[in-house]
């Protein structure tokens, strides 16, 4: 049984938890794609009508099922595709992703002055040639085949999309209910499609157990993501997170709206524990209120540095990899060395299904080279041994810690008495449920 | 006495009811929506819109100084001009407002101030844009929406420009749906869009720059959708609408002069015959 896995799904990244340090902090933990299962990553690489698009799978089952039908805006050659490492992919998830950050509060008695200056600082914002046979009598062109590092190429055209549809059907592609009708208004658009599915032999000489993401350099006015067809059959909503190299500024969706998720927030201590659940949390209650039409914006930077970096910024040569062709060895810079690359990162967050998403994705470059990270902070206070009476002190990182908790509600939806409960504040003495006397009353 | 009674009759001007609703928009894109207008930039845009408006009228024009006209042109403006510059919410403050003054037809100004600012700094720097997927697409805004330009546009009584690029650009919508074979939740999808309705309503409804026969609006507005569209979904560029606009624009001249109508004047009580710059507004 093959499969047709209409869209890129994710790559399976494994969660690391590195401490590096940061300015004026340390960056603790990060918010990468694994924590979602069934998420694909897509990397845009734009500027005029040149694209090139790299798309990661997080594809889970045997490789010789997995086969996918990717809608390209133009005819592509052999040139045109590619396979990518997954690392490279990798290192742009972990360098953009969401951040957690901490800060410790010094000796009140000694140090005053300092941390008013710290929190002054805190506060910075942040196969197949036999196949051939068959296909005129459907109605479908291979225009090419090829074969691309593990995986087998086949360029259609099909005058129709039942032609199309029916040469998937005879060469044992399982094609999801109403693929057809799709793929019709994507030809009668003069788009074209590639098959792409894993040739086993290949893979084996390779050595990869994994699948590589696959890789298109096209041009064409249309900036854009066909993500009708994965929507076909997908089990429930999908998560996808498209990555813009750019070189003038961030990228959004001119159809749908691309709202910043809230960020420079400080929550309680406990959340570096439960960073993972935090943000998950965080991210379902914000596309709830978004109508689940929104498309999240995750971070957006000048891809020269990052502050505080939950990664550093890509090489020369990686940026290269995902294809951004304006990058030329003379500006490869040792990273973390800011300097300007004209290279400008987006991160979109996406969750979609059919009935909120009905029409693809369509991008603009903006002008915007405002920084923006996902990037929550926690304050440790001070523990220690105090020599002077820094009563004035502990009522104020205990005001904090319920400014802390409030904030962690409003982000998560979570039961405020449940984070109250979790907090270690500072006098050991929980503070006791502030809302009305008549709202337990019948409970 | 006299004072009330010029009060009363200044109230009536319709545009006091474009002044109000986009307003309520501004507040409700800053408040509720959160897309991100910075300030400054409102600030700049609607002090240099007025700094523009007294100069060239006392300077250019020789005509009294009037605020309201650039007020509107300062919402449309904000509500669109995206930029991380204040010196290019100036630049487009200023070259909206002088091109009233400047680029002139038959005793009418050619394009719409807010429209040609638009257009002239996305073509002259990188640094501007209009987001247009910001107003999302949630259906009862949109409705919110529709009814609150209706009514500016019962009070300026010009609404077939309107109702025709409405008209016009839903047709064609859904028309491409039913040859792609699309579901038609995606013509619906588009529709629903809150640039699009701010742009029909605000934009091309304004009198002073549309032509000046209700046959002559009809053919105007017609046009703009199908220019529009042709940009949108054959050439694949955003911003199909303000661009179809700012092309339309030269043709209401020649669309007056085959059909000959009268030209627009804002206050409700006759007033004099319109000199040159009789009534230099939005």
């Amino acid at each position: 049984m093959k499969f047709i896995i209409t869209a890129a799904v994710a790559l399976l990244t494994f969660a690391i938890t590195s401490t590096a340090q940061a300015f004026c902090g340390f960056y603790v933990a990060r918010a990468d794609t694994s924590l979602f299962n069934q998420a694909s990553q897509v990397v845009l690489v734009r500027d005029d009508d040149r694209t090139v698009i790299t798309m990661a799978n997080d594809f889970q089952g045997e490789v010789e099922d997995f086969a996918v039908v990717i809608p390209v805006p133009t005819f592509i050659e052999r040139e045109q595709i590619n396979v990518a490492e997954r690392g490279v992919i990798e290192h742009l998830d972990a360098y953009t992703s969401p951040r957690l950050v901490e800060y410790h509060d010094p000796d009140p008695c000694v140090r005053y002055e300092l941390m008013s200056r710290m929190s002054a600082d805190a506060a910075f914002p942040q196969s197949v040639r036999e196949k051939e046979n068959k296909a005129d009598a459907d109605g479908v062109t291979i225009e090419a085949s090829y074969t691309v590092g593990e995986y087998d190429i086949l360029i259609l055209s099909a005058e129709e999309s039942d032609g199309l549809i029916r040469w998937l059907d005879r060469n044992e592609y399982r094609i999801p209910k109403g693929a057809q009708s799709v793929v019709d208004s994507y030809l009668r658009q003069d788009m074209r499609f590639f098959v792409a599915k894993v040739n086993l032999q290949e893979q084996a000489k390779l050595g990869y157990s994994y699948l590589r993401p696959l890789q298109v350099a096209y041009e064409s006015n249309k900036f854009m993501l066909p993500i009708r067809l994965g929507t076909l059959n997908a089990k429930g909503k999908q998560e996808l997170y498209v990555y813009g190299l750019t070189r003038t500024g961030r990228i959004e969706t001119t159809n749908y709206r691309t709202v910043k998720l809230p960020s420079n927030t400080d929550v309680p201590e406990f959340v570096q524990h439960e960073f993972s659940d935090f943000y998950r949390a965080m991210f379902d209650k914000q596309t709830t209120m978004e109508n689940e039409r929104g498309v999240f914006l995750e971070y957006a930077w000048d891809m020269a540095w990052c502050d505080p970096c939950a990664a550093d910024p890509l090489s020369g040569e990686e940026l290269r990899k995902l294809g951004v062709f304006w990058v030329d060895d003379s500006s490869m810079i040792a990273p973390g060395k800011g300097a300007a690359r004209n290279v400008f990162v987006t991160r979109l967050h996406v969750r979609y299904d059919k009935q909120h998403f009905p029409e693809d994705l369509v991008f603009q470059e903006t002008g915007d080279r405002q920084n923006f990270q996902g990037r929550y902070v926690i304050r440790h206070p001070w523990r220690g041994e105090t020599s002077c009476d820094a009563s004035a002190y502990y009522d104020e990182v205990k005001k904090r810690q319920d400014r802390e908790a409030q904030a962690l509600a409003n982000l998560t939806g979570w039961d405020i008495d449940d984070i109250r409960a979790k907090i270690d504040y500072i006098d050991g003495a929980t503070p006791e449920p502030d809302e009305p006397w008549w709202k337990r009353l019948w409970n | 006495m006299d004072t009330i009674a010029r009060t009363f009759s200044a109230l009536r001007d319709p545009r006091w009811y474009q002044v109000f609703v986009l307003s309520l928009l501004l507040g409700f894109g800053i408040f509720v929506l959160d897309f991100g207008i910075r300030w400054q930039n409102a600030v700049v845009i609607f002090a240099s819109a007025q700094a523009t408006q007294y100069l060239c009228s006392r300077f250019v024009a020789g005509i009294p100084y009037d605020p309201l006209s650039a007020l509107i042109t300062s919402f449309s403006l904000t509500l669109l001009l995206r930029t991380d510059l204040a010196a290019l919410a100036i630049v487009a403050a200023a070259i909206a407002i002088s091109s009233k003054f400047f680029i002139r037809v038959r005793g009418k100004h050619v394009f719409n101030p807010a429209n040609v600012a638009l257009v002239s700094l996305m073509l002259l720097s990188d640094s501007a844009w209009v987001s247009s997927g910001q107003w999302g697409s949630a259906t009862i805004g949109a409705f919110a929406l529709a009814c609150l330009g209706m009514l500016v546009l019962t009070r300026a009584r010009r609404a077939e420009t309107t109702l025709a690029f409405l008209v016009a650009y839903g047709a064609l919508l859904f028309g491409r749906a039913l040859w792609l074979g699309d579901p038609l939740s995606i013509p619906l999808h588009q529709v629903q869009n809150g640039a699009l309705l701010i742009f029909a309503f605000f934009m091309i409804s304004d009198p002073k720059t549309t032509p000046n026969t209700a046959l002559g609006r009809i053919l105007f507005g017609t046009m703009i959708a199908t220019i529009a569209y042709t940009i949108q979904f054959i050439f694949y560029e955003p911003n199909g609408p303000i661009l179809a606009l700012i092309i339309s624009a030269p043709v209401v001249p020649l669309i007056d002069v085959l059909s000959r109508g009268h030209i627009y004047r804002w206050e409700r009580p006759a007033a004099p015959a319109a000199g040159q710059f009789k009534g230099v507004s939005s």
